[in-house]
């Protein structure tokens, strides 16, 4: 038996293990250019070579993460005698009655673990948490900006003031103090007792912090949809009873980890990292709101919002809003792939994350130990990390020459 | 202009005590301190013990006495303990009680002790902080000029072929965190194994194992090429990508102006288009972006100085998280805020000086 | 240089068919097509049309200047018979500035903010004659000095944005003569400035073409300006020259349908509403790639007969027995060209109700924080001084005035956007100058509602059409059921004249004229009884202004609306307004019956403003006022009267300088005509009209 595979061959067993993410590739090429007219900015996309590729890049994660177990070909945290820092394609030496994938095909790390296989699960770790992180910053910026762009005056100077003092921290020196473990211990610890049923809060940082944060997606869909239905009750205690509904139950389980059904709750570990990324990418996406809004609260249509008895809520989410979509959506993309190279470095440091996980950031820390002899581990996380943001880069870019055209 | 200056500084102040405030509340939690105790006593002591240590050391009290103490706005602690002997924040060893001066905080120069190096944190932080100047400085004088200079080619004509290669090239290094770039660099250029180093070896072009060195630790000792070139390399890709694109954004952007058209149609040469009129105006904007990733170089230099081992300011920082050093990490913080501020306001009198028509209505 | 081999006899500049097309990723948009004309030595030629009639591409082709996408693909442009057409680069730099030389729409933009306006100027001479830095500047002091600017030593130290609108656009002027071209292209060089700044630059222009014998072209909108500046002129339509000629036969004797409909499409102060009503060119502006087979304008054409003007492309076609005059129009030896029009159907005028809006002593102050740095002291701009008038059921009440008089924050203050300083505003005998919008009922923000001016920004860009009315209605508790309010907002279509199916789009699908359109049906959701129209129309094309305008009275007359009409156009307020405000710098100056305030006697300010306005009619005669200076800013208005700093009766108050220390009192004349004026009664009698139309 061979003891080692070539690059040749390796690309070519790699492909092969990529098929499901062809295959859900192609298909969505397929649809999107054959549909492109009808699907606004996203079918122009398909205009783009840039906006093409990046599009295809990010997917290609995306597929990668959903389909991760049919994927991989060991498991990501089983270790394997012999393969210790085993190059690229080394074939196992004990095939244990032929059960396992005969090879490591990027090699073995320093635990003698896979790491093709621990690339291909750091990807869901990280497209888990990047975008939704993302989507949370954006939904904290949008609350705090509008009205601080929109209604200015003490509230903006509140606000720009707190959002600038949380810019000028620096990310990293944040990270270290409030990613760390002691700070989970530290706060008074509220106990409930309802129905025989025992439950504890500690009133930590995090758990503040999320406390609050988490609270400004409900506050953000309330008003939305209060603002344009109020005209009409019943539609709007439907739209908002369904928000305060779901919302609450999210929330408790989330912020408070009390979901009685179990379906929402996070790891205290991942719940800090989130906090944290949100925390740091929700000032920039104030700055961004609060500026397009003062420009576009000098529209015509505004005034005639405010002229027919608009409400400020109205004017700034479906006067204003809509018409900051494009750069928002921009910069959301952008800020994903920010988000993902945050989460690398916090995985760098080895903050908030168990020495197991797969993630990228943490596999590079890993691998940069022995980095000058055995290169391998710590490049193909690397790789995918890079690959990964720069397709939401060519995306962002895309997007942006796009909505520019019209 | 002084209003506005003044102004600004007031601001800054403000800013610089609530940030420096948050930082000396998180890393004085009650977890830290019982940590604290058990590292500076013994590991084996009763949580009593530990309560009444950090008592007895000048860590009870309201978080905000301990921070004016801490800054030196308000008296040191001072405890006689039940043998008689009298201890303080401003008490040094050998130095009597009536001696000692009453305030002793940040303000007054006394950054307190590190427990980690055993030494003054302002002895160790000056050390540390010049180490990291040289980085940044090779850093700025490789990222300014060349961003500069991609960002202004690339953005004089749009769409042409010089704008995509050097577009696509900024896109991909912002792309490329630190901490990706480093470990890419390295198993190029400083791999005994792979990359290039194996190759030139071989051809014999290269008498060292490795091409480049893939730590950074020589060059405490004095900086050479090979030692310190991929560090810097390191840190200033990513700057160069974002730079790049900021300058090239404003530079389209200008390009597109009215008054580009105007000297274009008085005659004015290409060359001179740019030179004169397109240059000024569009350098004003990058102009803020190069002073405000002062605090996002940080990032970079921890991430930079970590990976190649190189003992500067931030892998000061990384240890003194690392270990627990309290005095150490708020001296860390102290410095990171200030440069930080310090950018924020050079940014913005930069910007009002470059702009005329700011600065003159 | 290389002038000897010209011989001055032959034309400056010779366009023959010039084709420019412009490319995209999807089509070719062919943007100017066949395009010929002639301008000699000293001649000025003006380029009329609608906006998108290629009359600007024209322009940039002759400097070459048509970006990326923009091509000639067919025909030769040829200056001093060297043809631009093929030359290198470098050979158009040293033509571009020095032997022609362009003035734009946008002064502000044109000129480069972070350089010294003497910087700007001196470059031009530097580059061209190789002339010494110091030679050139003051060879830019002097032109400045020409372009009648004061204190050019100030001037030329600036920054453009120290400088006022007029100024800029004199600055630009400047920097196109220092080299003394030979051809001057002027594109719309006064759409952005206010009228009385206006007349100033066009003499300006005027008299230095004469001084230096400098040929132009002259691109404009504005079929007034073009009979004050140009000696012949070409109609532009759709890309195509339609007509050509000389400027007096073309407006007296015009041999193209669209001329006819331009000029029937505009109001002219000579002529009477009711003799001469305007009348609106049917149906849209085709798009570049749409254009219909034929003649352009055939399908909106009265004398379109189908089978022969859609049958083949149509040249342009000689009108024997005038100079160099051509029609671009198959049947124009078969049109009756002095048939009278069609009489339209006299609409009975509303009779004028009672008091529904009643104004008094209004003030509005801002106070505004000095300087750029946040700090300073705080200064007060009054906005409005001392507004008081009344407006009835079913009246036209017309406020106008230029850049800073005060009328966009009057209409804030009345919408209730912003709470008035001190003063009262009684709407139907509610006082609401102190009631916020927020806190007024229902019904009194229906009552009071707004057409905007610009028809691109009227619109929210990302709801459809439908749905922004049906929002109007929602909000004004109009309708019983969501059925009922879409219904009802068909039925606003059908108001405005919009097709039904408009509903459906998105705004950006729908031209200038149709969005003014939907803005005006959103007003009337709630069954508005004041409505103030801000500017409705001056963003609009001259053929459809008449239509939009046309709209507004027939709603007016059917709701027995209130109509606040606030315009800085004299023709058009004349057109529809039954009596008129005149505001400058914040205070009323001057309010009457339309025909009182149209007729001397007159406030100095009315006076320049009236004749300010270019009129399109070559039996008008009008008296040429130019104001001084610019509008002083409403920050730091001047002491006494607001106008004293231009007004050219000044001299004639007795006793001298009244003007300059007291406010003149609101004098009423006969017939309820008011003028806030210092002047003697026997000097205001002794007015001349300024307006005279000449006897046939």
């Amino acid at each position: 038996m061979d003891t080692e595979l070539s690059w040749g061959p390796i690309f070519a067993r790699m492909a092969l293990q990529f098929l499901p993410v062809w295959v859900a590739l192609i298909a969505t090429f397929a649809v999107s250019i054959h549909f492109r007219r009808r699907l606004g900015l996203y079918g122009k996309l398909f205009d783009s070579p840039v906006g093409m590729l990046g599009f295809g890049l990010v997917m290609f994660w995306v597929f990668t993460a959903l389909f991760a177990n049919l994927i991989i070909t060991h498991d990501p945290l089983g270790q394997l005698s012999g393969l210790k820092n085993a190059v690229p394609g080394s074939a196992l030496q004990d095939t244990k009655g032929d059960t396992l994938y005969p090879y490591y095909l990027l090699g073995g790390d320093s635990l003698a673990r896979d790491v093709f296989s621990r690339m291909v699960m750091g990807a869901r770790r990280v497209l888990a948490i990047a975008p939704a992180a993302t989507a949370f910053a954006f939904m904290i910026g949008i609350t705090l900006g509008l009205p601080a762009g929109y209604l200015g005056g003490k509230l903006d100077t509140v606000l720009s003031f707190i959002a600038n003092l949380v810019l000028a921290f620096p990310v990293i020196l944040l990270f270290y103090l409030l990613v760390t473990p002691e700070i989970k211990d530290a706060g008074y610890l509220f106990t409930v007792n309802l129905f025989g049923a025992e439950g504890s809060w500690r009133a930590s940082i995090p758990n503040v912090m999320a406390a609050t944060l988490f609270l400004f997606p409900i506050i953000f869909l309330t008003i939305l949809f209060n603002s344009r239905y109020f005209t009409n009750p019943p539609m709007r205690n439907l739209y908002v009873g369904i928000t305060l509904l779901i919302g609450f139950w999210a929330y408790s389980g989330l912020a408070f980890n009390a979901d009685p059904t179990g379906i929402f709750s996070m790891d205290p570990n991942l719940l800090n990292v989130f906090v944290s990324v949100v925390f740091v990418n929700a000032p920039t996406v104030f700055r961004i709101v609060r500026g397009i809004v003062m420009d576009l609260k000098a529209r015509d249509y505004v005034a005639a919002g405010q002229t027919r008895g608009e409400g400020p809520w109205y004017i700034m989410l479906w006067e204003i809003l809509p018409n900051a979509r494009g750069p928002l959506i921009v910069d959301f993309c952008l800020r994903i792939g920010y988000t993902t190279i945050l989460l690398g470095t916090l995985g760098f440091f080895g903050l908030g994350v168990s020495p197991e996980s797969p993630d990228w950031g943490s596999t590079i820390n890993s691998g940069r130990k022995l980095l000058t002899l055995f290169p391998h581990p710590a490049v193909a996380p690397a790789l995918a990390l890079m690959s990964l943001v720069l397709g939401l880069n060519l995306l962002a870019d895309g997007l942006r020459e796009e909505s520019l055209k019209d | 202009m002084v209003i506005f200056v003044a102004r600004r500084l007031g601001v800054m102040v403000l800013t610089a005590l609530v940030l420096t405030f948050i930082v000396f509340f998180l890393t004085n939690l009650p977890p830290n301190l019982e940590k604290l105790a058990r590292t500076e006593g013994s590991v084996r002591m009763t949580d009593e013990a530990v309560a009444s240590w950090i008592e007895g050391n000048g860590h009870g009290g309201s978080v905000f006495t301990r921070y004016s103490e801490w800054l030196g706005i308000a008296p040191g602690w001072v405890i006689t303990d039940e043998k008689g002997v009298t201890r303080g924040r401003c008490i040094d060893n050998g130095v009597t009680a009536e001696d000692a001066p009453r305030f002793c905080g940040i303000l007054q120069g006394d950054w307190g002790f590190s427990t980690f190096s055993k030494e003054p944190v302002i002895a160790f932080l000056g050390e540390k902080l010049a180490a990291t100047g040289w980085l940044m400085l090779f850093v700025m004088l490789v990222m300014v000029p060349v961003s500069l200079l991609m960002g202004v080619l690339s953005g004089m004509r749009e769409g042409s072929r010089t704008d995509r290669v050097l577009s696509s090239a900024a896109i991909a290094t912002t792309a490329t965190p630190e901490y990706v770039s480093g470990v890419i660099l390295v198993a190029v250029f400083a791999s005994a194994t792979t990359g290039l180093s194996p190759m030139l070896k071989e051809w014999g072009w290269i008498e060292t194992n490795t091409l480049f060195m893939g730590t950074a630790t020589s060059a405490e000792r004095g900086f050479t090429f090979w030692n310190f070139g991929l560090p810097v390399l390191t840190i200033a890709l990513y700057g160069i990508g974002y730079i790049a694109r900021m300058t090239r954004a404003s530079m389209t952007e200008v390009m597109t102006q009215q008054y580009i058209r105007t000297a274009r149609l008085k005659g004015v040469a290409f060359k001179d288009v740019v030179m004169r009129h397109a240059l000024r105006n569009a350098l004003i904007a990058p102009f803020t972006v190069i002073m405000l990733q002062f605090p996002w170089l940080l990032n970079g230099v921890v991430i930079v100085e970590t990976l190649f081992n190189y003992k500067g300011f931030g892998w000061t920082l990384v240890q003194a998280a690392g270990n627990n050093d309290i005095e150490l990490l708020l001296g860390c913080s102290v410095v990171a805020v200030f440069v930080v501020l310090v950018t924020q306001l050079i940014s913005d009198i930069g910007y009002v000086f470059l702009n005329p028509r700011i600065r003159l209505s | 240089m290389t002038d000897t081999t010209w011989d001055p006899s032959k034309p400056i500049l010779e366009i023959d068919n010039l084709s420019i097309s412009f490319f995209t990723r999807l089509r070719e948009i062919p943007a100017v097509m066949d395009f010929s004309c002639k301008v000699m030595a000293g001649e000025s030629m003006g380029l009329v049309g609608e906006s998108g009639c290629g009359k600007s591409t024209v322009a940039l082709a002759v400097m070459r200047d048509l970006g990326k996408n923009g091509r000639i693909v067919a025909g030769s442009i040829k200056f001093k018979g060297r043809d631009l057409t093929h030359m290198t680069d470098d050979e158009l730099r040293h033509i571009r500035g020095s032997e022609i030389a362009m003035i734009y729409q946008e002064p502000m933009a044109s000129l480069n903010p972070a350089m010294k306006i003497g910087a700007q100027l001196a470059e031009v001479p530097m580059i061209h004659r190789n002339m010494p830095r110091a030679e050139a500047w003051a060879l830019a002091r002097q032109i400045v000095a020409d372009v009648r600017l004061p204190d050019p030593d100030r001037i030329l130290n600036s920054y453009p944005h120290q400088l006022s609108g007029g100024q800029q656009q004199r600055i630009v002027i400047a920097m196109a003569l220092m080299s003394k071209p030979a051809l001057l292209i002027l594109d719309e060089p006064t759409t952005a400035l206010d009228v009385t700044v206006e007349a100033g630059i066009v003499d300006l222009v005027k008299d230095l073409g004469e001084k230096y014998g400098t040929s132009m072209l002259f691109i404009s909108h504005n079929l007034g300006l073009i009979l004050d500046v140009c000696d012949r002129l070409c109609v532009m339509y759709s890309g195509e020259a339609v007509e050509t000629g000389n400027v007096v036969q073309v407006f007296d004797k015009m041999r193209h349908p669209y001329t006819q409909a331009l000029f029937r499409s505009i109001p002219l102060p000579g002529a009477d509403k009711n003799a001469r009503p305007l009348v609106s060119i049917p149906g849209n502006f085709p798009l570049p790639h749409e254009r219909p087979p034929g003649c352009n304008f055939g399908p909106r054409c009265d004398y379109f007969q189908a089978g022969r003007c859609d049958a083949t492309e149509i040249a342009m076609s000689p009108v024997p027995g005038d100079d160099r005059h051509a029609s671009r129009c198959l049947k124009w030896t078969e049109i009756d060209w002095d048939a009278p029009m069609k009489a339209k159907v006299s609409k009975a005028k509303t009779p004028i109700g009672r008091v529904v809006l009643k104004m008094d002593d209004l003030q509005k102050y801002y106070s505004i924080s000095g300087g750029a740095f946040g700090g300073g002291t705080k200064k007060v701009v009054k906005a409005n001084e001392s507004l008081s008038f009344e407006a009835r059921e079913g009246e036209t009440l017309a406020i106008v005035g230029e850049s800073g008089c005060g009328k966009s924050t009057f209409a804030k203050v009345l919408m209730g956007l912003e709470t008035a300083t001190s003063g009262s505003i009684m709407l139907f005998d509610e006082n609401v100058q102190s009631t916020p919008i927020q806190k007024r009922n229902t019904d009194t923000v229906s009552s009071v509602q707004m057409v905007f001016q610009n028809p691109f920004d009227t619109l929210n860009p990302s709801m459809s059409v439908g749905r922004q009315i049906i929002r109007a209605l929602e909000i004004f508790k109009q309708g019983t059921s969501d059925q009922d309010r879409a219904d009802r907002m068909l039925k606003l279509l059908d108001l405005v004249k919009l097709p039904r199916a408009f509903a459906e789009r998105m705004p950006r699908q729908l031209s200038g004229g149709q969005k003014q359109r939907v803005g005006i049906a959103r007003a009337f959701a709630g069954g508005a009884k004041v409505v103030v129209a801000d500017e409705p129309v001056s963003a609009l094309d001259v053929s459809v202004q008449a239509a939009v305008t046309d709209l507004l009275m027939d709603i007016q007359r059917e709701n027995k609306t209130t109509l606040l009409f606030i315009s800085h156009d004299l023709s058009i307020v004349r057109y529809l307004s039954d009596r008129v405000l005149v505001m400058y710098l914040g205070h009323v100056v001057e309010t009457g019956t339309t025909d009182q305030v149209f007729q001397p006697p007159y406030h100095p300010y009315t006076e320049a403003l009236l004749s300010a306005v270019p009129i399109a009619d070559t039996k008008v005669v009008r008296k040429r006022i130019v104001l001084e200076g610019d509008i002083p800013s409403a920050v730091n208005p001047p002491p006494g009267c607001p106008f004293q700093t231009r007004c050219r009766w000044k001299s004639q108050v007795a006793p001298a300088g009244l003007c300059d220390r007291e406010m003149p009192p609101m004098r009423t004349l006969a017939g309820g005509h008011q003028i806030k004026c210092h002047l003697p009664e026997a000097v205001l009698t002794q007015m001349e009209p300024v307006i005279k139309v000449a006897a046939e």
